[in-house]
């Protein structure tokens, strides 16, 4: 297989796998949740559920005073790869491209080397986080391999996106294909991992605000 | 012309200048991006070359390479050069026709055994030798003969370096490369469609002075194969700044912005385009607003449309979502519906503890 076929492959069959199990995942594991059902709530409402519900959604993007004194490495070096992540693959124009063949819909980039800038300070965020995990005791305790297998497929993009942006080692066709086939592997393994948090965190949010907020107290 | 007269007599006997034949070493140099000091060099080792017996063999090609050698406006030098190398045997270019056209092959090889160089443009049929025939003898069969005696071979051209568009889908002759077929022999691949002229000279004076080029993964010459278009293309601030044409014709095309967005190949495609350019240095195909096809690189006809940004996915994406969306809600809901069966069955099947229990165990 030529570096050519290798990039043609992965554009071609092997992204459409991969996003045939990214989108077939998602709804299997939202429609898990959702199914199960809740049982009625019998009390009289003291308030608004969807008020609560929708408060609570972008309440939790500030931390509180409490969480940020006791883990304050862990929220800001959190924030500095969400952030990162969030510019690098939703503001680079050959990304939006993508975004655009498979939805019609497309928005502004950003330069590519504010990118680039963005990808190595994530991808140093993303280390201190590992080390971070590793040094802590508790955190070491509490980790799995699921923990560092879903760090690593987060990195991965990002390291291959910087190889290839910058052409370093191997052709540029190997390396873009290098770099869309983690990007597959990230796609393959979202549904099922933690990574998916990305979609069930809004409902878990919306879940805990409609509560309190049906009681009638602030989440 | 004699054979046996070396190069520097040659130019000398066509008033050819000094100062003409250093500047086409100056021109060489850089760009095979060597010091200036090498200038010297190359002057002293092609001043004193005799002859070499060039055989050009031509396959499924469509004579492009040769026209682009030909049509070159670039330092008529260049032109000379190719004069002052023996060019024993080219269909296109050469006088004679029928036999005494590969007689004159077959006396040059014979002359020249082990020490001519042979330059291949087209693919060679790898299905049926009766695909493609000279003075009846099959493609196949006259390169592996020519190819034997020569002390190395040039393969101009995409579809001699890689199969190019005849090996394109569905590949109707079995189309191969000269690679595929020569495993014994120096090959340079100096690939393109069609190579630039300066560049398939440059690749000859670089192998006649300083002996076979360093080449890269794809047999081609770092030289001018080295860096991609699109690290040394003109347009590539637009590009970094993230200002690109969206459509042939809209204000970003006038500005000259970025063609990323329009299929340009220039980030996976390696070639001396943007330097060397075409037409005496006066542009290349991103210069006159269209998108690089990448045709130095294997496959190019078929490494996905020309007009599809490199990084879109070649297939249907949101069709593709749509049959996965559908397909989730099936089997989400078969699953849902058996982990509420689960849940239903649990409830149903709870034992409560009353008072009683647990005054018994106490």
């Amino acid at each position: 297989m030529t570096d050519t076929e290798f990039l043609l492959w992965v554009r071609g069959p092997a992204f459409n796998v991969a996003t045939f199990i990214l989108c077939a995942g998602l709804v299997i594991r939202v429609l898990e949740i959702f199914l199960l059902g809740r049982k009625a709530n019998l009390a009289e409402a003291r308030g608004s559920a969807a008020a609560g519900g929708l408060r609570t959604m972008l309440r939790r993007f500030i931390p509180d005073a409490g969480s940020f004194e006791r883990s304050g490495f862990t929220v800001v070096s959190g924030y500095i790869f969400h952030i990162g992540l969030f510019i690098v693959i939703f503001l680079f124009v050959p990304h939006i491209l993508v975004f655009e063949s498979a939805t019609g819909l497309s928005w502004p980039g950003l330069p590519s080397n504010i990118i680039d800038a963005t990808n190595v300070v994530t991808m140093i965020a993303l280390l201190a986080v590992l080390i971070h995990r590793i040094k802590d005791p508790v955190m070491r305790m509490l980790s799995e391999f699921n923990d560092y297998l879903v760090w690593f497929v987060t990195i991965l993009p990002l390291i291959t996106g910087y190889l290839a942006f910058h052409r370093i080692g191997l052709s540029a066709a190997m390396l873009i294909g290098l770099h869309i086939l983690s990007v597959e592997l990230l796609m393959i393994l979202f549904p099922f991992t933690k990574l998916s948090h990305a979609f069930t965190l809004w409902m878990a949010r919306w879940y805990n605000g409609a509560i309190a907020g049906y009681k009638g107290v602030q989440s | 012309m004699s054979k046996d007269k070396t190069l520097g007599e040659t130019l000398q006997e066509r008033g050819i200048s000094r100062r003409s034949f250093l500047k086409f070493c100056a021109t060489t140099a850089s760009m095979m991006a060597l010091p200036p000091t090498m200038i010297p060099v190359i002057a002293a080792t092609l001043e004193k070359l005799r002859r070499p017996s060039v055989i050009w063999l031509s396959f499924q090609e469509c004579t492009g390479c040769t026209e682009s050698l030909t049509r070159s406006h670039s330092a008529t030098i260049e032109e000379l050069i190719f004069d002052t190398i023996s060019l024993d045997y080219h269909h296109t270019l050469q006088a004679a026709a029928g036999t005494a056209a590969e007689h004159a092959r077959e006396e040059a090889m014979k002359e020249n055994h082990g020490s001519y160089i042979l330059v291949v443009d087209g693919s060679i049929p790898g299905e049926n030798n009766g695909y493609s025939t000279i003075a009846g003898i099959s493609n196949k069969d006259m390169l592996l003969d020519v190819a034997a005696g020569a002390a190395a071979i040039v393969a101009i051209g995409s579809c001699a370096a890689f199969g190019g568009i005849p090996k394109a889908d569905p590949n109707p002759t079995g189309a191969v490369s000269v690679s595929d077929l020569v495993k014994d022999k120096p090959i340079v691949n100096v690939p393109g469609c069609p190579p630039i002229p300066a560049v398939i000279t440059g690749v000859l004076v670089q192998f006649l002075t300083f002996g076979l080029p360093e080449l890269d993964q794809l047999g081609r010459p770092a030289a001018f194969y080295g860096k991609s278009i699109h690290d040394r293309c003109y347009r590539r601030p637009f590009y970094d700044k993230g200002l690109f044409a969206d459509s042939f014709d809209d204000e970003g095309a006038k500005k000259g912005w970025c063609l990323f967005k329009l299929g340009c190949k220039g980030p996976t495609t390696y070639n001396a385009c943007a330097v060397t350019k075409w037409n005496d240095g006066t542009s290349f195909p991103i210069e006159a607003g269209h998108p690089c096809l990448g045709c130095s690189e294997p496959d190019f006809w078929d490494a996905g449309s020309f007009y599809k940004a490199l990084s879109i996915p070649t297939g249907d994406i949101g069709k593709t979502a749509v049959y996965a969306g559908t397909a989730g809600l099936v089997a989400g809901a078969a699953l849902g519906a058996s982990l509420r069966a689960r849940k239903q069955s649990a409830v149903k099947n709870h034992e409560r503890v009353t008072i009683d229990d647990l005054d018994q165990e106490s």
